[in-house]
């Protein structure tokens, strides 16, 4: 599982980022964490605000900072 | 009646509280059920909000005047009075409002707003985006995805302008100061001028045609289809109210403490009128002055307002102190800096100058009418 965090490097991204690792801890998962800073790639996932989250190349939400449980909902699916 | 519900609108605690699970999990046909729970629940909420907000007014009495014994209208008494009574009325009403403005702006993604004024012809367009500018979240750190997605769809340049413009200046934070601490009628002065002048300026700014002067990789740059929207359930919307709780009133409280504070000394301490020759109406440069001096005061509405209310009681002019701050909301250094990525500087000094210009005329109007 590959999970994309896009945005500027702002606070609410890095927290985020954050959340998004502790979630990923929480369930067990084998999933690589990256972050994504460069404005043209973030542009190009059609998204208009920062932060969002990207699992697999899919936009599952932006604008944005969701706790560590709302993401471990969404990356269960 | 079960108390269980109780901890539903505070669910700031995290979602754990409320078994929100299983509705999820059938999110399309939620159905008729999902929403009775969750209106008990902010029922009790406002409730006991209401109760917390008019029992500040007493216990501000009885803390200065009976527990400290202090006369309420000497100088420590009125300092002291002023600072128990206003910060726990503003914070109470800043917790509530951003909390229900979270959740209406569950209902209003950038991606909708982008839909709605997609191809919209100017002047109507300008109005259009001045009020979704209100209520559409926004955070100047994404404004650069947020001017490609709008310019990228066919948003015109000066349409999108009015969303740049209101979007922050007419944002829920300065606006419950403003109506807490000075009032409606400053408040409405405040939000009618400031959409008056996102309007106006974005209008300015379409006619003058600076197209040319948007960078040319925002051109270039390939955008995704919009990404799809997540369906939310009322229980999600009410989380989204509570994180904006965290996030604003996390963020800013300490400035309105502090806001409060010197308030309250100026308020106790400095004479009346001492400030009408300084700050007063007479003084022409009073507003340039203002708006100059509001700019690098960036994203700091919540400590300004608190002293501009005290200000107000002590003979500063309404026109300058509303320029004041449209300046210290509306033109801000980071903003200035993030938007240089999309924007060429011909671009950004029409943009800063055409709103410093607007913020200006107000200052004026309003000293010359009141």
């Amino acid at each position: 599982m590959k999970l994309e965090i896009l945005g500027s490097g702002c606070k609410r991204c890095q927290q985020l980022a954050e959340n998004t690792k502790s979630a990923v801890r929480a369930l067990g998962l084998d999933a690589e964490v990256v972050k994504v800073e460069d404005m043209a790639s973030i542009v190009g996932y059609g998204i208009m605000a920062t932060p969002a989250l990207v699992v697999d190349g899919q936009v599952r939400l932006s604008g944005r900072v969701a706790t560590p449980e709302e993401i471990g909902r969404i990356l269960r699916g | 009646m079960s108390l269980p519900v109780l901890d539903a609108p505070p669910a700031g605690t995290g979602a754990g509280a409320v078994p929100a699970g299983p509705e999820l999990g059938t999110a399309g046909g939620a159905g008729r059920g999902s929403w009775r729970r969750p209106a008990v629940g902010l029922a009790l909420a406002a409730l006991a909000w209401l109760g917390l907000y008019v029992g500040i007014a007493p216990f501000a009495r009885w803390l200065t005047q009976g527990l400290l014994g202090l006369d309420g209208h000497g100088h420590a008494g009125a300092a002291v009075q002023f600072f128990v009574f206003e910060t726990p009325k503003v914070v109470l009403l800043l917790v509530g409002v951003v909390y229900v403005i979270g959740i209406i702006r569950t209902y209003f993604t950038p991606e909708r707003t982008r839909a709605m004024l997609a191809g919209r012809r100017e002047t109507v367009g300008n109005v259009l985006a001045s009020v979704l500018g209100i209520v559409t979240p926004f955070c100047s750190c994404s404004a650069v995805p947020l001017f490609i997605g709008f310019v990228e769809s066919g948003v015109p340049l000066g349409v999108t302008f009015s969303f740049l413009i209101a979007a922050p200046m007419i944002n829920e934070v300065a606006v419950v100061l403003l109506f807490g601490l000075v009032g409606p009628a400053v408040t409405a002065l405040y939000v009618g001028t400031g959409l008056t002048i996102a309007i106006v300026s974005g209008w300015v700014i379409g006619r003058l045609h600076l197209e040319r002067h948007v960078e040319s990789w925002v051109y270039s740059v390939k955008v995704g289809a919009a990404a799809p929207s997540v369906r939310l359930t009322f229980d999600d919307r009410m989380r989204a109210g509570a994180g904006a709780v965290r996030e604003i009133v996390g963020k800013v409280w300490p400035y309105i403490v502090a806001g409060i504070a010197v308030g309250a000394w100026i308020h106790g301490y400095v004479p009346e009128r001492a400030l009408a020759g300084i700050l007063g109406r007479g003084a022409w440069w009073a507003v340039p002055a203002a708006v100059a001096i509001g700019v690098p005061m960036y994203s700091n509405a919540a400590g300004i307002i608190p002293i501009v209310q005290a200000l107000l009681g002590k003979g500063a002019a309404l026109g300058s102190v509303l320029a004041f701050m449209m300046a210290v909301t509306a033109l801000s250094f980071p903003e200035m800096v993030i938007l240089r990525k999309v924007l060429r500087p011909p671009l950004l000094a029409a943009f800063v100058g055409i709103v410093a210009v607007g913020i200006i005329l107000v200052g004026y109007l309003f000293n010359a009418l009141l």
